[in-house]
């Protein structure tokens, strides 16, 4: 008797997950490709942090946004582009004619690029602890923890809605997403404190989760030298918040990406 | 009219694996260019057991019967019911006792070995974890891919992918299989190996039903119990391959490879005439035409020869399933029209 319900959505999103996190141990590139190279950027700003002699504090912030990249990228291309990869590769069909549920497996693809990504993000924080010494104050593990799932909640979330965006846009979605790649990076302040971005850059930045899960991470291991950009408590909220709405809107966009398949004959397949 | 039900519209076991009426699906014109009639009414009943073959030239409405059957396409208008559950308003209870194999397809992750890829689908399915990986062993040793059970898909060949795609279809065990030409490209004893498991599964498995779609008239001919043959969008006949073939037998089924043939030829000395693909590397084409009377033959190469047409072979065979689908469609699986 085959598995239903809430059993079969685990299943699924395991199922799925399985295949990111194997790839990790089969395809090594990825210590190069995915951690080294990205933070190169983020090695650069230490540096220059220690030749102007700014306060120490600028590293570890410099930090912090040098390993959320490693996530918005899987976000963007990791997860927005797949369900557009899989119907290239010609496999969405067999995804929307299995009985689980499409939103488990979006899950998994979620889960599955959540927990590669974490494992990336770890060396790009040994690399910047034991290359750069870089110092963090006295924080409470829980609180790190808390904020760091709250932040990845929000992002994965936002990848699984763009996913479907992706799928319905195609190629359009993807240079939008493209061009929209350093914008964001600028609005999160990845390697500054985004309150130097003024009243109306820091309410920009408040409506990307992105920009509020670093400064909520950055709040939590450097205190008042963080400069943040709300309280704490209100980031947490807030990424709560993007996280349930991106979920619910990654739910509609599946159910309406399936209708549209179903009404016009498109989407599931690479040459419609 | 109204398809069976069982009560409360349940599927159940009593019910048709497969049934149709007036199944028709419409296709919108793309940039001004005109709507698609892809399926025109098809009324179809598939009983549990069988394996079920659907032919028809290319566009026909096979791949589009084979959608709505699979849930992922609506009709446009008319019922279709899947193992007892309509395929619309019931799609998940569908989606639990189907699969679906088409050939050419490119199934799971190159990153995945074969056994992790069959796992990962049985996972998609819900099967429990102990029966998933019983089942993906006997997969794997039925299908002769041992010795690739713990290969890259990445690192297969094309052939060998096909045969995990295939293998793919079996993993949750399904009530009702649909193979959409399944065997497309596969060198002939791989072919061969399938259509035998295939067969296998059937038998072994009281009620498993297979639909089959298929370029390959042999392969309908050998596998399957009874076939329908549907052309745009029509079911045009529905019957044992044996009861095809009887329907239009009688005569002579001639094969001429022909230079020079006059242009638009459609018939000669009367008798209606079909064209076969062309060889280019002789310059000739093959003209089909089936003759109730076989001691017209010399009449026909005398018709020819008055109209300039060379004759460079000539061949008669019984009467096969292809026959009796020329017959009924008014050309081949592969037919061209006449040359230029």
């Amino acid at each position: 008797m085959a598995n239903r319900g809430a059993a079969l959505f685990v299943q699924a999103m395991l199922a799925r997950a399985y295949v990111r996190i194997v790839g990790l141990g089969r395809d090594p590139a990825w210590i190069l490709t995915d951690t080294i190279f990205p933070n190169l950027g983020m090695c650069a700003f230490v540096l220059l942090y220690r030749a102007l002699g700014a306060p120490r504090g600028y590293e570890a912030l410099a930090l912090v946004g040098g390993v959320l990249t490693t996530f918005w990228l899987n976000v963007v291309w990791g997860m927005g582009a797949q369900l557009y990869f899989e119907k290239m590769q010609g496999q969405l069909q067999l995804y929307f004619a299995a009985p689980c549920s499409r939103l488990a497996i979006l899950s998994g693809m979620a889960l599955g690029g959540f927990a590669s990504a974490s494992l990336r993000s770890l060396v790009g924080v040994a690399l910047a602890v034991w290359v750069f010494h870089i110092q963090v104050a006295a924080f409470s593990v829980g609180e790190l923890a808390g904020v760091y799932l709250l932040t990845m909640f929000a992002l994965y979330t936002l990848g699984m809605t763009m996913s479907s965006l992706f799928l319905l846009y195609g190629r359009e979605a993807w240079h939008t997403a493209n061009a929209l790649t350093e914008p964001v990076y600028f609005l999160s302040g990845l390697y500054f404190p985004v309150r130097s971005l003024g009243a109306v850059g820091a309410v920009a930045a408040g409506l990307l989760p992105l920009a509020l899960g670093i400064d909520a991470i950055r709040q939590i291991l450097l205190g008042p030298a963080a400069q943040g950009l709300l309280r704490l408590r209100w980031e947490a909220l807030a990424l709560t918040a993007f996280g349930l709405v991106f979920l619910w809107l990654a739910r509609v966009a599946l159910e309406h990406l399936e209708g549209l398949a179903k009404h016009e004959g498109r989407l599931t397949q690479r040459w419609q | 009219m109204a398809l069976s039900s069982g009560s409360g519209g349940s599927g159940g076991s009593d019910m048709p694996a497969v049934e149709t009426l007036g199944l028709r699906r419409v296709f919108k014109g793309s940039r001004g260019s005109p709507e698609v009639v892809a399926l025109a009414g098809v009324d179809l009943r598939i009983e549990r057991g069988e394996v079920f073959g659907l032919l028809g030239p290319n566009g026909a409405g096979k791949t589009t019967a084979i959608k709505i059957l699979n849930t992922l396409l609506y009709p446009t208008s008319g019922e279709a019911r899947v193992a007892g559950h309509d395929v619309v308003r019931e799609a998940a209870e569908v989606r639990r006792r189907i699969a679906l194999v088409s050939g050419g397809e490119s199934s799971g992750y190159g990153i995945l070995n074969v056994r992790e890829c069959l796992w990962m689908f049985s996972q998609f399915y819900g099967v429990p974890r102990a029966a998933a990986n019983a089942r993906v062993d006997q997969l794997i040793a039925a299908l002769g891919l041992e010795e690739l059970a713990k290969t890259r898909i990445n690192r297969l060949s094309t052939g060998q992918r096909q045969r995990m795609n295939f293998a793919r279809g079996f993993v949750s065990d399904p009530e009702i299989l649909f193979l959409d030409e399944p065997t497309l490209g596969m060198d002939v004893n791989a072919a061969r190996e399938l259509r035998e498991f295939v067969l296998q599964w059937v038998r072994e498995r009281a009620g498993r039903t297979v639909l089959l779609t298929t370029h390959y008239m042999a392969e309908a001919d050998q596998m399957c119990d009874r076939i329908a043959i549907i052309d745009h969008g029509r079911t045009l006949a529905c019957d044992a391959p044996s009861a095809l073939r009887r329907a239009v037998e009688g005569g002579q089924h001639v094969e001429l490879e022909v230079l020079g043939a006059s242009d638009g030829l459609a018939e000669v000395e009367g008798i209606p005439v079909t064209w076969g693909a062309p060889h280019p590397e002789r310059g000739t084409h093959t003209m089909k035409l089936r003759l109730a009377d076989g001691g017209r033959l010399p009449l026909v190469l005398r018709a020819l020869e008055a109209r300039g047409v060379a004759v460079r072979g000539v061949s008669t065979r019984e009467t096969s399933l292809e026959d009796a689908f020329i017959a009924i469609v008014g050309r081949g699986l592969d037919d061209v029209g006449p040359p230029p």
